[in-house]
């Protein structure tokens, strides 16, 4: 049912793990509908220099967290703000469609820790 | 299944003996007359079904005349409970029924809650079991059938349910159990329990899928759901399936020696799995009632990790199990039996049924409690929740 991206993603996590001091933290989900995604940025001159990621949840949340870490690393704020779900899932060969909305919330935990970046900068 | 793959989701499926399919053979090839022609070829397969028929009463205790094949456990649950309700002369009433059956209960109850009847959907203790006073008090003067499932198919606890027919006899109330997972599991003797009616499906026993069958004691009426040829004492219309009748039939029996040939060893093995994967990790959980739980079954949950990713994980080194989790599920929602039992969603995401069988072996309950832990640790390493996070 998942892509062999998916599982990739899924088995060999890209940027899994809590960072120490980070610039902002956007936390999205809830753990009784079974997925909870945490996002951690490093910021310097508006341009993402490290992103990590904790996740619980099924497969598909947690590939498509890794896929997102892929995406934002690199990129100016701006730039990382304009990454959708569907950009996400289109990066990993697709989602099943059961999965698109539960479990890919990665880009909304990714904006939310932007967003509290920018509270704390603006 | 590969060879090298590990099997333990046997509450799902079994594979089929070889034995049983060896039984069933000419039935699939020379033997195909239809045993209700009268020529030879056709009285030769009707003895075969009557030997078969008797095969599945002599598991229970009962007469080859209680039982009636049907499609398996699906069907045997909706004729035992519409069959025995439509048959009473009262048109409404009352049904008791829990909130842990299968869906093939589940969904009949409410079938019959949506033309008429007044329904209950008993709650269980956190062990999963049905409590008598609970029970009692459930009960009313119109109370037509109770249905509770003998051996929970997630958790695997086993109800009391000799005391529990004893209640509702006690009141004039039927008793239907869905015993597709206890059979050939636990002994079961439907003349001592006093069962009205009971249900079993061939592919949880090592029969083959699409056969089941449903016991019904002696004088007590059924009205048929299938109409037709009058097949089953007119009770189940259809051609029979003769390759699975008799393979059920050689599975049962099969299944009532190996309760206390296979298994022992299948528990022991189960034991060992159980104590293993609670002492491996903290914060495991056994789901179910310690002691009153179908043998080969473990089920247990880890904080702070979903159960979908530990199932594609053990997907990856060759292990089939299962889980209780919203996420692995069509719907979407956690378990209802891990709700009824007392789990939040969360909880219940993180919950693994591992069910054993007589092709595993010692080796590979090693290997699986080599695999899981290792896995739990890996998924618990990514998430927020827990020691790492919140």
């Amino acid at each position: 049912m998942y892509s062999k991206k998916v599982m990739d993603h899924f088995m060999n996590p890209r940027n899994v793990g809590e960072m120490e001091n980070p610039d902002a933290i956007g936390e999205v989900g809830n753990p009784t509908c079974g997925d909870l995604m945490k996002m951690y940025l490093r910021i310097e001159n508006n341009i993402i220099k490290d992103i990590k990621f904790q996740t619980f949840g099924c497969g598909a949340a947690i590939a498509t967290s890794s896929m997102i870490t892929e995406l934002a690393m690199g990129k100016t704020l701006d730039e990382a703000l304009e990454l959708t779900r569907d950009d996400v899932a289109d990066n990993l060969n697709g989602l099943p469609p059961v999965k698109m909305h539960c479990s890919n919330l990665s880009a909304d935990a990714l904006r939310a820790a932007i967003e509290d970046y920018k509270k704390k900068h603006h | 299944m590969t060879k090298d793959r590990i099997y333990m989701d046997h509450s799902g499926t079994t594979p089929i003996d070889p034995l049983v399919l060896e039984a069933m053979m000419p039935f699939l090839t020379k033997n195909y007359a239809n045993p209700s022609s009268i020529y030879a070829e056709g009285r030769e397969v009707r003895t075969a079904i009557d030997g078969a028929r008797q095969q599945v009463a002599s598991a229970l205790n009962a007469k080859s005349n209680n039982i009636i094949f049907t499609s398996g456990g699906t069907e045997s649950d909706n004729l035992g409970i519409l069959g025995s309700v439509f048959s009473l002369k009262e048109k409404n009433g009352h049904i008791i029924t829990t909130t842990i059956e299968h869906p093939a209960v589940t969904r009949t109850v409410e079938f019959l809650g949506d033309h008429g009847y007044d329904t209950t959907f008993l709650p269980v203790n956190k062990f999963g079991q049905v409590e008598l006073d609970v029970l009692a008090d459930a009960i009313r003067d119109d109370t037509r059938l109770i249905s509770i499932v003998y051996g929970n198919n997630e958790v695997g606890t086993v109800q009391d349910m000799k005391e529990i027919i004893k209640l509702a006899h006690e009141r004039d109330v039927l008793v239907h159990t869905d015993a597709v997972q206890a059979v050939a599991k636990v002994p079961i003797d439907v003349k001592d329990i006093g069962v009205d009616l009971l249900s079993l499906s061939g592919h949880k026993i090592y029969g083959p899928k699409g056969i089941g069958a449903l016991y019904v004691r002696d004088g007590l009426k059924i009205t048929p759901l299938q109409h037709g040829g009058g097949h089953e004492n007119k009770l189940r219309s259809g051609t029979e399936n003769v390759p699975g009748v008799i393979g059920l039939g050689k599975a049962m029996e099969m299944g009532e020696t190996g309760l206390t040939t296979e298994m022992p060893r299948v528990k022991a093995m189960r034991d060992r799995l159980l104590k293993g994967l609670m002492e491996a990790q903290e914060e495991t959980y056994l789901n179910g009632h310690p002691e009153k739980r179908l043998p080969h079954n473990a089920h247990v949950r880890f904080s702070y990790i979903e159960g979908e990713a530990l199932l594609l994980n053990l997907d990856m080194l060759g292990i089939a199990a299962a889980t209780g989790s919203a996420c692995s599920s069509k719907s979407l929602k956690a378990s209802h039996v891990l709700l009824a039992i007392g789990l939040t969603p969360e909880q219940a995401h993180g919950s693994l049924r591992l069910t054993l069988g007589k092709n595993n072996t010692d080796e590979e309950i090693d290997n699986v409690l080599e695999a899981v832990p290792a896995i739990v640790k890996k998924l618990r390493a990514m998430s927020p929740l827990g020691h790492g996070g919140q």
